[in-house]
């Protein structure tokens, strides 16, 4: 027996579990039509690469990844696009998402399945790929896209999460009961994948067949089986990895780093599916549980309408609303006509009889029951006093982005405080904040950039001037010969250049991937904005670098600076040439080449030509480049091509 | 706010339940202290609730506060209770009135009611009149008082006793009291070791009752074993260093209301402090000072004044207390 650790606080809320724990898992009926919604795992919702009226087989490819954090989607039956539309949506906010509709056929009819039969020889990279197109993603109920979590290896550990602590969902209980092995073969290809030394199967004790039958299943692979105890929130992926491995994963701290990376039982099993199989991520198990007659475990298609499945369960009279996810961290329907996602793992059907609605919020005591109850060891009590009284500040000096919403401290509240709606409305305003924050970042930077723009062509007019007399004095000195001389000198001043607007695309790029997410929508304009200003700058630092090249090649001194405040101006804008040069210079310069589609600027040709004249020439064309680049990118980023 | 995203259950606890705990765990002690006392104390405790309701109702008025549901709370009885338990069970009248309105208006609502008073409601107002009128406070009933139950009350009422009634035998002092005052006059410490153990047999209901509470989960250990511990930490050393001039650690812990406070009055959740560490230190400060204030301050029972100055540092020992949340090491605010 393995030592076990504890995690702090907890509860222990009455379970319900065996309502729909008892019976067989059944298969939902094929829906005449479902409403498969494009926004099926955190990140950007998917990009349809399918047309209404198109005719599709079951697991073929409906819409692709958008993005790092996007999850692909696939055709969960054979049938024919109906509709590309906004839908109701499972979401508390109840706002309608991108949804393609599809008409089903009946006939079931599979694409041609492709398995990684040869998954052992496969390395990890290779498999994060396949279950990157898959659409594989967190079943567990964060929908967090699996292949991103196959990452690092090898490993230490691998935890699988089979606790399933939330009362009355039973989903999880009822797979590994019934497809243990299934279970296991997933396993085996997620730890293949991770190269993790071990495997721990973490089970609450409340379920001694799934261990039973998990216990049969793993022994042949030589994976460790463990019953934890029966507390919520056990089935907490930091909180298991605590109870399993005794390592406490602080908040904005990944589990990797501590050599620990953990998969909840039901996407094993859907991995074990797709590599195997060839099946992508198209059904999943759902409780159907609460104030419901014929309560129920059945697998069913990601897209089918809730209130289908919903009636399987024969609803009591009385319903009220319906929740998706557990008692404590589910959230209620706003909508039922919405089609099944990823993340529901349990509708559970609120009755005033089974579900008293709350009394209302008396004042705090301070009794300190939150501060037992919380996982993280927060204080919750002090927590919601700073929620209410706006003091975000001092809520996040007091950790308030460590929590985990588990709702510990709300069910055990003798105020019947609402606790986790006031972390949710400290969290979501202190996010509002920090969006207007960046927004009026960029918006001064804009304004800088700017102002240092004007001083500068202003700067270097009266430079220009004074070159122009300084050259037509010494070209009559001169000898030809010298000049040519100089002409080959410059040749490697190409290089900042490019350098220079290679810096700025990848600046572009760099700031594409590091916009917070729900920008996503504008992400598009603001790109195509930002790469306009990197462009802008891009043409600044060229035409800075020509400047300086011109001096060279004239081979005077540097004409005296302008007597206004225009000097700090012009250093300013060396300094930022200058940053850009010690840009990592080849490598970035080469990708920019082949990203920009441009041909090398060619090197410049000795002798005939004014020098001056030549690197204006070049940087015009620097500028051509920047600016085609910087459209080429708006384009993209406007028209999503499929 | 919503409540659309709400924890979907709760354990049926609510306040009131919490309060109604509270004033059972009470019971005992005060069954005890009718059987040695009299039946005045219920007199005392009846006229407290009274005035409680009625002042927290009156003043949930002004601040336009629904006054039922707040009222229903029963933590304004909690106070009036503790209050009449503390004061002398045969004061006048008017001396548990005084005291239960500036617990009610003064020490609670004025700071915002429930949850926000910053000092212990009872003790504040037990600390007025031990300040305001020093000498009916230090009037204690003597044991086994040859009064009837409509003496005592008419005594309470109306400071008169019916036809051969010795009023000397009201006027006495606490135990605490003779204690301090005689060895301060020089008189050994044998002879002036209460009598009777009326006091600590009461202590033992409250002792019953603490144990419920936290058998309940209704209160922590912490912060009542911290204060015996303060309270020990003088009393044991002292005692042990000269015995005849120090009272025994055990007379503390019985007499003057030491148990009452240790069970209900310094695990008052709302103006102690909420951590673990947080509560063995408040504990313990209350007990040290309880102590000093008994055996070398001018009061008589130093409880009151202990629980108030410990009150003052909550906001402070809540900040440097807070535990190390889950995963990240303990740092420094």
């Amino acid at each position: 027996m393995m030592p076990l650790f504890d995690f702090p606080g907890g509860i222990h809320p009455p379970e319900h579990k065996a309502h729909s724990s008892a019976v067989p898992i059944r298969l939902a009926p094929l829906p005449p039509q479902l409403h498969v919604a494009l926004r099926q795992s955190m990140g950007n919702a998917a990009r349809p690469c399918v047309a209404v009226g198109d005719r599709v087989a079951k697991g073929q490819l409906i819409a692709s990844a958008d993005g790092r954090l996007s999850a692909a989607v696939h055709a969960p039956t054979s049938g024919v696009i109906s509709a590309i539309a906004p839908q109701p949506f499972a979401h508390p906010s109840g706002l309608p998402e991108l949804a393609i509709t599809l008409d089903s056929d009946g006939e079931e009819r599979w694409i041609d399945r492709q398995p990684l039969h040869d998954w052992p020889q496969r390395s990890g990279a290779e498999i994060r790929d396949f279950l990157a197109q898959m659409g594989i993603v967190g079943l567990g109920g964060a929908v967090f896209p699996s292949h991103l979590k196959l990452g690092v290896s090898p490993l230490e550990t691998l935890v699988i999460n089979g606790a399933e602590c939330e009362p009355y969902i039973s989903c999880d209980d009822r797979l590994m009961r019934e497809r243990a092995d299934a279970i296991c073969d997933g396993i085996a290809v997620t730890r293949h994948a991770l190269q993790a030394r071990q495997v721990l199967i973490g089970i609450e004790d409340n379920k001694p067949q799934a261990i039973a039958a998990m216990q049969a299943a793993a022994a042949a692979h030589g994976f460790s089986v463990v019953a934890v105890p029966t507390k919520y929130p056990s089935g907490g992926a930091k909180q298991l990895i605590r109870i399993l491995t005794g390592k406490a994963i602080p908040h904005g701290v990944r589990s990797t780093e501590h050599g620990v990376q953990c998969f909840n039982v039901a996407t094993v099993y859907a991995i074990g599916r797709a590599v195997l199989h060839g099946e992508p991520l198209i059904s999943r198990i759902v409780t159907l549980t609460g104030a419901v007659d014929a309560a129920a475990n059945v697998e069913a298609l990601i897209g089918t309408p809730l209130d289908r499945l919903l009636a399987l369960a024969q609803p009591h009279r009385d319903r009220k609303e319906v929740v998706m996810g557990g008692p404590l961290m589910g959230f209620t329907l706003p909508d039922l006509a919405a089609g099944l996602t990823k993340a529901g793992n349990c509708l559970l059907v609120k009755s005033p009889a089974l579900f008293p609605p709350r009394p209302p919020a008396q004042a705090c005591i301070r009794c300190g029951d939150c501060a037992s109850a919380c996982p993280v060891s927060l204080q919750p009590m002090d927590l919601f006093w700073f929620a209410k009284s706006k003091n975000f500040d001092k809520a996040q000096q007091w950790q308030l982005f460590d929590c985990i919403e588990c709702g510990a401290c709300s069910y055990v509240c003798p105020s019947q405080i609402p606790l986790v709606d006031y972390y949710r409305f400290a969290k979501s305003e202190i996010w509002a904040a920090e969006r207007d924050k960046n927004a009026a970042n960029l918006a001064r930077q804009r304004h800088e950039f700017r102002q240092m723009r004007l001083q500068r062509d202003k700067a270097e007019k009266a430079q220009r001037l004074a070159d122009k007399a300084a050259q037509a004095a010494a070209r009559q000195t001169a000898s030809h010969s010298a000049a040519a001389n100089v002409a080959t000198n410059v040749a490697p001043g190409a290089d900042p250049k490019q350098a220079a607007i290679a810096a700025a695309m990848a600046r572009a790029a760099a700031q594409r991937e590091a916009a917070p997410l729900p920008e996503q929508h504008s992400n598009g304009l603001n790109d195509a904005k930002q790469a306009a200003i990197a462009a802008a700058m891009a043409r600044a630092a060229a035409r800075k670098t020509a400047a300086d090249e011109a001096k060279a090649a004239s081979g005077q001194p540097p004409a005296p600076p302008p007597a206004s405040s225009g000097l700090d101006d012009a250093k300013q804008a060396s300094i930022e040439a200058a940053m850009a040069r010690a840009a990592p210079r080849k490598a970035a310069a080469d990708e920019a080449k082949a990203a920009s589609g441009q041909p090398p600027a060619p090197p410049p040709s000795s002798s005939g030509l004014d020098d001056a004249k030549q690197a204006a020439i070049e940087a015009a064309m620097a500028r051509a480049a920047a600016r085609k680049a910087a459209a080429d990118q708006a384009r993209a980023n406007q028209q999503p091509d499929s | 706010m919503t409540a659309i995203h709400s924890t979907h259950i709760a354990k049926p606890a609510t306040v009131s339940t919490v309060m109604l705990k509270v004033l059972a765990a009470l019971l005992p002690g005060i069954a005890l202290s009718v059987y040695c006392n009299g039946i005045g104390i219920l007199l005392q405790l009846l006229l407290a609730s009274l005035t409680a309701l009625g002042a927290e109702a009156a003043m949930l008025r002004l601040r336009g506060v629904a006054v039922l549901p707040a009222l229903k709370d029963l933590s304004a009885i909690v106070t009036a209770w503790l209050l009449a338990l503390s004061l002398p069970p045969l004061g006048g009248w008017w001396m548990i009135v005084v005291a239960t309105l500036f617990a009610i208006i003064v020490a609670k609502q004025l700071y915002g009611g429930l949850g926000n008073n910053p000092f212990n409601p009872a003790m504040a107002g037990f600390a007025l009149m031990v300040v305001s009128f020093p000498a009916q406070m230090a009037q204690w009933g003597s044991p086994q008082l040859p009064l009837d139950a409509v003496a005592q009350w008419q005594w309470i009422f109306l400071h008169t006793l019916p036809a051969g009634g010795v009023p000397d035998a009201i006027s006495s002092a606490t135990p605490l009291d003779v204690l301090k005052t005689g060895l301060r006059q020089g008189q050994a410490l044998a002879g002036l070791l209460p009598s009777s153990s009326a006091q600590g047999l009461i202590a033992l209901g409250w002792l019953a009752g603490g144990l419920w509470l936290w058998q309940q989960k209704l209160i922590p250990w912490q912060t009542p074993l911290a204060m015996l511990a303060g309270l020990l930490a003088l009393a044991l050393p002292l005692w042990l260093w000269q015995p005849a001039q120090y009272a025994s650690p055990l007379l503390h812990l019985l007499q003057g209301g030491t148990l009452l406070a240790a069970a209900f009055i310094v695990t008052d959740p709302v103006s102690g402090s909420s951590t673990p560490k947080g509560r063995l230190i408040f504990g313990f400060g209350v007990g040290l000072l309880t102590y000093v204030i008994r055996v070398f301050g001018n009061f008589p029972d130093g409880i009151a004044f202990a629980v108030l100055l410990m009150n003052m540092t909550v906001p402070l020992l809540d900040q440097y207390t807070r535990p190390a949340v889950f995963g990240h090491r303990r740092e420094r605010s």
